[in-house]
């Protein structure tokens, strides 16, 4: 009797600890803007003319491709670095669809003279730390430099645009860098497979309508993977949100 | 067959009892993964062991890109001997550090990994300090598309040390404290707790490198 009374107890004394095992957040925090559109302009840096016009850019590509590229510009690093805080920042939004980590963010923080290109795991490939490097170098630090912070955000979009279509040998030749790890062939095989990919994956999601990837444990904001203005429900016009994807630190970043 | 009838019934109380038990740990087991509890440890500590290994990825890569830095520094400076002899000597050593599965459990195998890769991270930040005085070399492409690359994996040792320690320090807390140390100690007895990082000054940030 006693025996199974302790039992009780200690199931009990189970069931009450479970919600105390939430994982504890490591380190302070850092505060993030808000996921508004596929630019985010915190630190105000550019005109409603340049930032519409990067929208419809980024929102055409992202239609056509899945892949998710995001602008932010910040007023402030909150004391980190900026590698750490655009993996943070990349990780927060969950760019990139969940299955490929096709997400690139781009962050400009005026304030500290910072820039960097952050990669997600998927487009490492593509998007190489070389190439990204380029890209900082020649298209966007020197725009920065004579305070056309517009100019040189769209340089750089366009730039990583152009490469992440498969058009990376321009940008090889600008750096006369010996081949680096990835050919224009790669990838281009690798847009061709990531485009059967996507068209598999959406038709698949056509026929099962709704939930049909699991997402283990939780999973704040996005929702689960889907295809943002695809399986997620028609264009998407306030409501744009990150696909779950995420960044090991790819990328490159720069100051000017 | 000597032990007779006796025998068989002194034996089928054990059976019975193991069954009963059996049953009754599939009952537990069944509400505990209900509420998620009995996979916690055995999923934790996977996860741990997968940000593990990607640690050891990204060391791996920077040791691989070593050689061809030190080709490239050599044609310009070759002067600079100590430091890039201290380097390379540093990236034997860290290679040769045997890792396995049992180095995140074992304190002296883990800081002796993590000395080895601190070493050579401080031979590296000396390496490229010293090729601040050769404009020629920073200017060469190949060397800033190494250069480009250093610097990407050293992020990526930042990124991937950080998800080893958060991955680390679930898991730890879930197998030091109550139901998940006594499923641990139950059902997975080789659920150990895991060595994680200790901050080093200048170890965690990737060494700065201008232009």
């Amino acid at each position: 009797m006693w025996r199974a009374g302790r039992g009780l107890a200690l199931c009990v004394l189970f069931l009450a600890c479970l919600p105390l095992l939430r994982w504890p957040a490591l380190g302070a925090e850092l505060d993030f803007p808000a996921l508004s559109g596929r630019v985010v302009d915190a630190a105000g840096i550019l005109g409603p003319e340049a930032r519409t016009k990067l929208e419809e850019k980024l929102k055409a590509y992202e239609d056509k491709t899945s892949n998710q590229v995001v602008v932010a510009t910040v007023p402030g690093l909150q004391g980190t670095t900026i590698e750490d805080y655009a993996n943070r920042l990349f990780r927060h939004w969950q760019l990139g669809q969940k299955k490929a980590n096709n997400g690139v963010l781009l962050v400009v923080a005026p304030n500290e003279r910072k820039v960097r290109i952050e990669v997600g795991y998927g487009l490492e490939g593509a998007l190489t730390d070389a190439l990204s490097k380029v890209i900082i170098t020649t298209a966007m630090a020197p725009r920065f430099k004579t305070g056309d912070f517009a100019g040189g955000i769209e340089a750089g979009v366009d730039a990583v645009l152009s490469i992440l279509s498969g058009d990376a040998e321009e940008w090889h030749r600008r750096a006369e860098v010996r081949g680096d790890e990835t050919s224009p062939v790669e990838i281009v095989m690798f847009v061709i497979i990531l485009l059967v990919i996507i068209f598999l994956v959406s038709r698949m999601g056509r026929g099962r309508r709704g939930g049909f990837i699991i997402v283990p444990g939780p999973a704040p904001g996005g929702f689960g993977g889907g295809w943002s203005g695809g399986v997620s429900g028609g264009p998407s016009g306030g409501g744009f949100s990150g696909g779950g994807g995420s960044s090991g630190g790819g990328g490159a970043s720069g100051d000017w | 067959m000597s032990s007779g009838p006796s025998g068989e019934a002194v034996a089928r109380t054990p059976v019975l009892a193991r069954i009963l038990g059996a049953i009754a740990a599939m009952l537990l087991a069944t509400c505990l993964s209900g509420c998620g509890a009995i996979n916690r440890v055995p999923t934790l500590q996977e996860q741990a062991k997968s940000a593990w290994s990607e640690v050891q990825n990204q060391y791996q890569r920077r040791a691989d890109l070593i050689p061809n830095l030190v080709e490239t520094v050599k044609g310009y400076a070759q002067q600079e001997k100590d430091v890039l002899t201290s380097v390379v000597e540093a990236r034997a050593k860290a290679t040769s550090v045997k890792v396995d599965a049992s180095t995140v459990s074992d304190p002296q195998k883990f800081k002796e990994f993590q000395d080895a890769q601190n070493q050579l991270s401080g031979a590296l930040g000396r390496l490229l300090v010293t090729v601040e005085r050769y404009p020629d070399l920073k200017s060469n492409q190949n060397f800033l598309a190494l250069q480009s690359q250093l610097e990407g994996t050293e992020n990526r040792i930042a990124v991937s040390r950080r998800d080893y320690i958060q991955a680390v320090q679930e898991y730890n807390t879930e197998v030091r404290t109550i139901p998940g140390r006594w499923i641990a100690a139950f059902l997975y007895p080789d659920a150990k707790p895991m060595e994680t990082f200790t901050a080093t000054p200048g170890a965690e940030r990737p060494p700065n490198v201008k232009f």
